[in-house]
Order: C-alpha cells, then structure tokens, then sequence
C-alpha cells in the first residue's frame, strides 16, 4: 500500500476517480491487457511445442539398436552410436547423485530441526542460496582446478563432485522446506513418548515428509542430468566405454553438444537422437521414482 | 515456521532433563557434518576460482578486466575480458526486455484470469518449459530457431531501420548476440513467470475483492490491488531470472558466434559475439599454456562476482516479500 500514501490520496479516491472516468476506455484497456496475456502464454507455448516436436521428429529415426549401446563409428560416417554417452550419463550422474542425496538431506534435517538461531545456521542457509544461483561453469572450475589438476587426469570422479556442488543447495532447500510443513505435533508426541531425537526425526518426522523430498531429489537429479558446462572441464568426453572411475568418460549433453559443432549431416542425426535419449531418460526417471513414491508412501 | 505453540513447547522440553543417547549425538554429528560440507563447498568455489586466477592477474594487473585483446600464441600472450563483459551484460539485457514482459503476461494470465481449468494446465506445462535442459535449447535454436529469428525478426528489422539506426546495422547472420539474448529469454520466462505466479497468489483476495466492489476492471484490480503487494517479488523474481542468463553456457555458445579479441565488442545487436560463459566453455579444452587457462579461469571468477551479486540482492527481495505476504495471509 505504500504507493498510495505517498501520493496524498486514499485508496478509494483514487478508485472512485478512475472508475467515474470515461467507461468505454477502461473497458478497451482492460480487453487489451487480457490479449497481451494470452499471447504471452501462445508465445511461450510456441517454443516448446516446437522443441518437442523437432526433438522427436529428427530423433527417432536415429535411434537404432546400434545406435544406443555402440560407440561412435569415424567421424561424419554417420555409424555406431551413442553407447558410451549414455552409459556415462548413467555413472555420473548416478555417483553425484549418491554424494548430493544424503548430504543434502542430512543438511536440510539440521537447518529445520537442530538448527538454532546463530551465525553459523545462518550461514548456511545464507550460503545454501548463493550456491543455488552459481553459474554451473563456474563449479566446472572447481572440479578442474580441486580434482582434475592433483589427480593428474579429467575423471569420472571429478565429474560427479561438480555435479554434486550444483545438486545439493536443491536438495537442502527442498528437504528444510519439507519437513518445516510437517506439524509440530507429531514431534510432541515423539517427545512425549521419551524417544530420541534421532529417532524421532528418522522415524517419525522424515518418513511423514518423504514423498516431498523424493521429489524434489528427482527434480535435482533431472537438472544435473542436463548439464553441460561443468562436465567439459571434468570428465573431458572420449568416444571409449567407461575405463574408471579416475579416467576420462563420455556423458550425453556433452556428446549433443559436440555433435552439433561437427559439419555432417549424420553428426546432427545423432545429436538429434541423443536429445531424444536425455529427455526420455529425465522423464523416464521423474516418472518412475513418482510412481514408486506414490506406492510407497500414503497407505 | 516456528508457531507460538512449537516454541512453547520447545521451552518445555528443555526444562525436563532430556536424557541423550549416543545415537543422538552420533546423529547431531551426522547433520552437523553435512551442513558445514556446504559451507566448504563454498569455500572450495571461492578458493579454487581465486587460486586458478592469480596468474593472470600477476600478470596483467587489474588491466584485465578492461582490456580487449585476447590472443594465445605463445610471446606474444594477451589477454582481456572487456568484450566478453559487454557481450554478457547485452545478451542477458535483451533477454530481461523480452523475457520480463512476457513471464508477467503469463503470470497475470494464470494467476488472475484463467479459471483454474486452464489455469493448472498451462502451469504446469511452464514447469514442463522449466525441466528442458539448457544443451537441448541449445541443439533446437541451431538448427531450428535461428532461422526463425533470421527470417522473421532480424531482417524485417535490418530492412526497416538498417539504414540509420547503428544498432540494427549489420546483416543479419541468425548466430548473433540478438538471437542468444531471445533464446535465453525462451530458457527464463519459466522460472520468472512461476515465482510471479506464486508471489501473486499470496495476495490476500480480500483486496482483489475489495476493489471490484469499487467497480474496478480487472486490469484496475490488478495493477491497484495486486501490483502494489508483489513489486518487490516481481523485481526479485526478474533478477533471478538475469542471474540464470549471465551464468548460462552451453545454450549461448550454440548461438552467439563465438568471436574473440577487440571484435567481439558488439557494434549492433546483430553482431556475433562472446560472453564470458561461453569463451570459458569455448577454449577451456584448447588452452595452449597455463597463462591462458588462468585467463579463462579469472573470466570465471568475473562472472561468479557478477552472478553472485545478482543473486544476493534478488534472494533478499523475494524473501522479504514472501515472509510480509505470508504473514498477511495467514492473519
């Protein structure tokens, strides 16, 4: 309200003012500004509908039984596939899953239930945020600069610490905001019961909210899997199969994107293909860790 | 939340002697542990960016940031981050001038208009527009896109004011500053248009309300009764939104074209250019010497002070704005 005090007029002269005044106007006005919406909306809809449709258009005629488990065949001759990228996409994003998942749940039970007011609470949650809002090339650097440069080689290892940076300030945010929705009662009657904390928020109060914080783990997993930038200071991309988890590996949007820079036309068909494969395996995921969610939880 | 009631009874619990276990403390430790490894990752971001980048700056100075050459043939090494800095801060503004309008558009439109029918649905496809990873925004304005932007946008534009206005002064390519600035627009409307619709639906409808029976529009309902209370979030969802499209990579460095050195300073929108993401993302693999890689690695520590004020000030906006909204609501 602050804009109108400031002004010297109340609320209601202001309205009584415009709503007296020429009617026929206001109304064109008010018709106008809903079709600037509506396009709005059609003109975010645009985009995607064509995304999807070019995705899956030029994609599935790429995909091929060869195409999912070969690697790439000489350059521009449009053979083998996209094995290695897929099953790297796999191991890296599944390895950063596995740091980001705990600690960040782990996080997120301290700063809603241990949590006291203080400096460093605080700075967590403070802390928390702008790791939310790094660029993910920024957190690249880190992998290359902390692991790449003393192991001695772009890694697997490397890969999955970056994407891990960018995965748990999500999961932390998700499970704080989570389990501050679970009523306080239910602790009360833990406590009253006599029982540990640790029990009572590993059994009572994390079981209650689990559903949200799969969630939201899925929605994290969904948004590392996409990533590009990091990976191309950390795992390298290579047209070979997994060899270790200190060696260079090959990862799906790199391989889109390297796809794309190459001037064949077999080149883009499989960049095309690989999209298709990254969007079904996020969908796939998403779709699937829901269901079993659903099943699980709620009975 | 901490309710009256959950403090009182926080305060009951600590008068009884609330016997420990060794569970307890093994498990505080557990949690304890994790929250202070966020906080090294902080530490890790901020000492390996400081770290990779002290060799550049040994060498050139603060000189760095303002310079515009760029060239890594050994001897005769230079390097600046100046149009890459332009390049960035031009890129993300086309995208906010396109980009804001039209997230508010879609955020009155769902949260004011649409009845819930239609309304849920298209939420939840902006959500779907959300989950998109940046690579395949990036494949699909190559190939697609671009030639939309060359063919229906850049050149009518060139046609009409071509001939005296500068900034349209350069014929159109499709792989320009012009286009990553619109398809980076694409990537942020869903994120700034869904926290407007959320920092819109914790006005109270009593003021909706309250205003119609004046015998206000709808449009009058809005921009008087709705306006006012989200401003602060609106400016803080939009600045979220800009903090994405300065630190995004992969999708611009697909359109830009990707120009080095004094050239890369735009002269019109429909230059090619560089930001500092994507030069990062360019030549971080192809780095000749451990000077120039300090180069890439201090562009990084640019845009992380860049992003991170950015973000720092559009946090404390919606914050503050979604506790008072909160706190109306909930009276």
């Amino acid at each position: 309200m602050t804009s109108y005090t400031s002004s010297n007029k109340n609320y209601s002269e202001i309205l009584h003012e415009t709503v007296t005044k020429n009617y026929k106007k206001r109304m064109i006005v008010n018709k106008l500004i809903t079709a600037f919406t509506i396009v709005c909306v059609i003109a975010a809809i645009i985009p995607l509908g064509s995304i999807l449709i070019e995705v899956v258009k030029n994609g599935a005629s790429a995909i091929s039984f060869e195409f999912l488990t070969q690697p790439q065949g000489s350059i521009g001759s449009g053979r083998g596939g996209v094995g290695p990228a897929i099953q790297g996409t796999i191991i890296v994003v599944g390895l950063a899953s596995l740091i980001a998942a705990p600690v960040g749940v782990l996080a997120g039970i301290y700063l809603s239930e241990f949590a006291k007011e203080g400096v460093f609470a605080n700075s967590v949650r403070f802390f928390n945020d702008v790791l939310t809002g790094l660029p993910s090339i920024v957190i690249g650097i880190v992998g290359y600069v902390i692991i790449v440069l003393s192991i001695g080689s772009f890694s697997v290892f490397a890969g999955a610490v970056s994407l891990s940076i960018i995965m748990i300030p999500i999961v932390v945010r998700v499970t704080e905001e989570t389990l501050k929705i679970v009523p306080y009662s239910l602790r009360e009657a833990g406590h009253s019961l006599g029982i540990s904390k640790a029990k009572i928020t590993l059994s009572i109060v994390l079981p209650s909210a689990k559903h949200g914080i799969l969630t939201g783990i899925v929605l994290a997993i969904s948004r590392i899997a996409g990533e590009t930038a990091p990976l191309i200071m950390t795992i390298l991309g290579t047209s070979l199969f997994f060899t270790g988890i200190t060696g260079p590996v090959d990862a799906l949007p790199l391989r889109i994107w390297r796809l794309a820079s190459q001037p064949y036309e077999s080149a883009h068909a499989f960049g095309w293909g690989s999209a298709l494969v990254l969007i079904l395996m996020i969908l796939a995921m998403s779709v699937g860790l829901r269901f079993l969610a659903r099943r699980r939880s709620f009975k | 939340m901490t309710s009256p009631s959950s403090k009182n009874s926080r305060y009951i619990s600590s008068l009884f002697v609330v016997r420990k276990k060794r569970g307890d403390h093994l498990f505080y430790g557990l949690v304890i542990g994790a929250a202070a490894y966020t906080l090294l990752m902080v530490g890790l971001v901020g000492f390996s960016v400081t770290r990779g980048s002290v060799d550049i700056f040994l060498a050139e100075g603060i000189e760095f940031v303002f310079q515009s050459n760029w060239n890594a043939v050994e001897g005769r090494e230079a390097f600046g981050a100046f149009p890459y800095i332009i390049g960035t801060l031009l890129s993300s503004a086309i995208a906010m001038v396109i980009g804001v309008p039209i997230s508010l558009g879609i955020a009155i439109f769902i949260s004011e208009i649409a009845p819930p029918r239609i309304g849920t649905p298209l939420s939840f496809i902006t959500e779907l527009l959300a989950a998109v990873p940046s690579i395949i925004y990036g494949l699909w304005a190559l190939f697609v896109f671009r030639f939309w932007v060359r063919d229906l946008i850049e050149k009518p534009l060139y046609d009409a004011f071509g001939g005296y206005i500068p900034f349209f002064a350069k014929t159109p390519f499709g792989l320009d500053i012009f286009t990553a600035g619109i398809v980076l627009a694409i990537m942020i409307i869903p994120i700034i248009s869904s926290i407007c619709r959320e920092v819109m639906r914790v006005v109270p409808d009593s003021q909706r309300e309250a205003a119609y029976s004046l015998g206000a529009t709808r449009w009058e309902t809005i921009r008087m009764a709705v306006f006012p209370y989200v401003k602060s979030g609106i400016v803080g969802a939009a600045m979220l939104g800009l903090g994405r499209a300065v630190g995004e990579t992969i999708l611009v460095t697909m359109v830009i074209g990707n120009v080095i050195g004094p050239s890369a300073i735009p002269t019109s929108f429909f230059s090619q250019g560089q930001t500092l993401a994507s030069l990062v993302a360019n030549e971080f693999n192809e780095a000749s010497s451990d000077l120039h890689l300090s180069a890439l690695i201090a562009l990084g520590l640019i845009l992380l002070v860049l992003t991170m004020g950015i973000n720092v000030v559009a946090r404390l906006l919606v914050k503050k704005k979604i506790k008072a909204s909160s706190g109306a609501k909930s009276q």
